[in-house]
């Protein structure tokens, strides 16, 4: 077998890594930011563009998708090439997915600003980049793919696993939750609506946390811990077990985002079980990795690189744990809507995917560099302001969350709610949000000296571009030794084993929302519900556009405390002409879903004025422009036939008389507000279709509804 | 749409039943597989992270 010389491409690896860093520090800015802006509400110096509604996705995908996206790369790549024996399948590839990547970032960036969204959480791309993205993805996967086809090394090691995972699920979780129909370049609507728009949702955004968040990290432990130890990881039979298991269980799990609400009972308990399920292979990840450590505990007290994988795996650990006990309906109804959600999230984000993050930065920079790290020193301080950071930010908004959730449901001796008035619980978590401000603004700050430490490293050495190495190639006629395991069969060959993980993760998909789409009973429809008029079809756009669902839920549960406090239970029926739905996961303002006929129209007008004019101390931004602008009725025909396509039942050619209808409803509604003291009120503002749109939700059944409030 | 397709699927109850056979049948795969794995391959395999050859030790650390 002659010996192959080839080379190491370092320099994708160096521009994913400062990618990461980068971005890392634009997103977790725009988090402080928002942070603040909670208990300073005129920081969005009354401007559309930075608004709390818009900047939390563009925070959220940042974090998610630039932070930890780059981060994926830059381990993937270096650890890829490596585990196999070869260079990336091709440079041009590795390029084209590096510059379209940050493309991706930046039209993300841009959109949200602009209020372009599709209003699905960590989905929120309008459609243009939701195709781009899939090409983008399509070319990490054949260069990923291509890489292992012609690696010098038989055997796939557990972490690229983790990573073939990564990139199939993705492909299939991002291709049917965008399935949407455009109305124009920069607006569609999603196929699916009401409950089968939250099911996919959040089967979705459960496993994009499963799959974006949790296995390619895994991939990295399992690369990088061994590395940075020296020594192999505890158990490699573990990792088997831990691998198969915790992809097959993950993608039933995520109906646990929707416990309690409209959707089929049995869903519901399926997310629960699954969920529960879960802790096993979590901890047995968790364990592994912990455990490879063993005996070397003396280094991990010196060493920022082990320090850093030593509290990111103990952040998963924790995480995994108390994601499956939010999924227990008990808990799930104290802690859902709540920020407990928030502060669960950030142990995950900041912890696991932060740490693990940094911890392999600094132990690839130096190398690619040729060079000592800049200041072991100031990676330790990094460490130490770092986890401080987490723990500043975590427990006071686990503290708000129980807080606010026990308020919530608080009852005076004679039956009525203890604190009716929803701003007072909000005004009561304020120090709360203060603390967590400074927890995010120690993280961030420990991410700078990280990224001085990094940037100093790389100036002081030289990157190594192409890392020379050498290795035998793969006989090609390759026989299986006698008596060699049909486990052997699976694990050498890619082929075998990606189909067989899009097998195990399709079944999970499948099982869960076949019957979604198909049973009809599934969603009971109810007759007194109406599609939405034209004017309150683009209210709500401009609902969606202003991002009012990261703050507000629309999905009452059925709880006395809440339909005590915003009426009727929301059923299944009702969203029937959702596309998308709106429920929302986090009251960081009251529900809406009955707002409807509940104050007069000039008090939305002067509220979406100054929210303070109405509820002083509130802390919901101004929306005054929408009292300026025009509202643009350019697109309401094709709203109206889009709507139709989707399986609305407008009547027939209802779309030519739609902007009738509009300007009829429009001046009513302005008539209203002149004779309740709004003397200049306009027919023709935005303000009008919000206002339109408010009124309407949850009416439909008012009237007629028995309540049948069970529970507490 | 979508949801217009199949209307007539019934016995909506035996799905979560099904998901957790396949799921168990699944698990106990996994494991015969794993336990019969042999200990020269583990080897292998567990120590392929470490046997590149850039072990310089240039890190900040030692
Ligand atoms: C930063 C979070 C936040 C955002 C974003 C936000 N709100 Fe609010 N909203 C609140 C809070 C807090 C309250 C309760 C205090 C008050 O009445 O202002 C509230 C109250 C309301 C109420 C009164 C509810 C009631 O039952 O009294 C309405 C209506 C409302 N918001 C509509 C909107 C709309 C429409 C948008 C988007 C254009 C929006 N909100 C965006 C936080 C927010």
């Amino acid at each position: 077998m002659a010996v192959e010389t080839f080379y190491y491409d370092n320099k994708i690896v160096r521009n994913f890594g400062f990618a990461t860093i980068a971005w890392g520090i634009v997103g977790m800015l725009v988090g402080v930011i928002i942070a603040i802006q909670l208990y300073v509400p005129w920081l969005s110096f009354n401007l559309p563009w930075t608004t709390f509604g818009r900047l939390r996705p563009l925070h959220t995908n940042a974090v998610v998708f630039a932070f930890a996206g780059n981060a994926i790369f830059t381990g993937a790549y270096y650890s890829l090439m490596r585990l196999t024996k070869a260079r990336m399948f091709s440079d041009t590839l590795s390029k084209i997915h590096f510059w379209g990547w940050q493309l991706i970032i930046v039209l993300a960036a841009l959109s949200f600003v602009f209020g372009i969204t599709t209003s699905k959480e960590y989905a929120e791309l309008e459609w243009p980049i939701d195709i781009l993205i899939t090409i983008i993805w399509v070319v990490f996967a054949i260069n990923m793919f291509g890489t292992i086809a012609k690696r010098r090394e038989r055997h796939l090691y557990v972490a690229i696993w983790f990573y073939i995972s990564t990139v199939i699920t993705v492909a299939v979780l991002h291709i049917v939750n965008s399935m949407e129909l455009p109305v124009h370049l920069l607006k569609s609507y999603s196929v699916y609506a009401g409950v089968q728009d939250a099911l996919t949702q959040w089967w979705y955004g459960h496993n994009a946390v499963a799959f974006f968040l949790t296995t390619p990290f895994l991939g990295l432990m399992y690369y990088f811990l061994p590395k940075a130890a020296n020594r192999p990881v505890f158990s490699y039979k573990l990792s088997i077990v831990h691998f198969w298991s915790l992809i097959f269980i993950y993608i039933w799990a995520g109906p646990h985002h929707l416990i309690y609400t409209a959707l089929p009972d049995w869903a519901q308990t399926l997310g629960t079980v699954f969920s529960i399920a879960l802790i096993a292979p979590s901890w047995g990840g968790m364990l592994n990795g912990l455990l490879t450590l063993r005996g070397a505990w003396d280094r991990v007290r010196e060493d920022p690189i082990l320090k850093f994988m030593v509290v990111g795996v103990t952040a998963y650990g924790m995480s995994t744990f108390e994601g499956p006990m939010l999924s227990i309906k008990s808990i799930n109804a104290i802690t859902h809507y709540t920020d407990w959600t928030i502060a669960h999230v950030h142990v995950g984000a900041l912890g696991w995917n932060g740490f693990i993050t940094f911890g392999m930065l600094y132990w690839l920079w130096p190398r690619i560099f040729q060079t000592k790290l800049h200041s072991v020193k100031q990676a330790n301080l990094h460490f130490w302001i770092g986890t401080l950071g987490i723990i500043f930010y975590a427990l006071p908004m686990y503290w708000a969350g129980l807080t606010q959730s026990l308020m919530w449901k608080e009852f005076t001796a004679d039956g009525f709610l203890q604190y009716p008035n929803f701003l007072e619980t909000v005004q009561q978590i304020v120090p709360m949000y203060i603390v967590r401000s400074i927890g995010g603004t120690m993280f961030l700050a420990g991410t700078c000296i990280g990224a001085w430490n990094m940037f100093k490293t790389a100036a002081a050495g030289t990157l190594l571009a192409n890392e020379k190495a050498e290795a035998p190639a793969l006989e090609k006629d390759f026989k299986e030794p006698q008596g060699a395991h049909w486990h052997q069969w699976l694990e050498g060959k890619a082929v075998h084993f990606t189909v067989w993980a899009t097998v195990a993760i399709l079944i999970g998909g499948a099982v869960e929302m076949i019957p979604m789409y198909t049973v009809k009973s599934n969603v009971p429809t109810i007759a007194s519900v109406k599609p939405y008029t034209p004017l309150e079809l683009e209210g709500r756009d401009i609902y969606i556009r202003e991002g009012c669902n990261n703050c507000h839920s629309q999905m009452i549960r059925p709880f006395r405390s809440e339909t005590e406090r915003y009426g009727e239970y929301s059923k299944a029926g009702e969203f029937v002409y959702d596309h998308p739905f709106l429920w929302g996961s986090k009251r960081t303002g009251p529900d809406l879903h009955r707002i409807g006929g509940k104050y007069p129209d000039a008090w939305h007008y002067n509220h979406m004025d100054d929210p303070r004019l109405m509820s002083p101390g509130s802390l919901m931004p101004r929306y005054s422009w929408l009292l300026e602008d025009d509202l643009d009725t350019q697109y309401t025909a094709t709203k109206i036939e889009v709507m139709q396509t989707l399986g609305v039942p407008y009547a027939e050619g209802y779309a030519g008389q739609a902007l009738n209808d509009l300007k009829t409803q429009a001046e009513q509604i302005a008539a209203n507000l002149r004779t309740q003291g709004v003397a200049n009120a306009d027919a023709s503002k935005e303000i009008i279709a919000l206002i339109a749109y408010l009124q309407r939700l949850g009416t439909d059944i008012k009237g007629n509804a028995v309540s049948q409030a069970v529970h507490k | 749409m979508i949801r217009n397709v199949l209307e007539s699927i019934s016995g909506i109850e035996i799905y979560p039943i099904i998901s957790l056979l396949i799921f168990i049948s699944f698990f106990i795969f996994i494991i015969t597989w794993v336990v019969k794995l042999d200990k020269k391959t583990v080897s292998k395999l567990e120590n392929m992270p470490l046997d590149d050859d850039d072990q310089s030790q240039i890190s900040g650390r030692k």
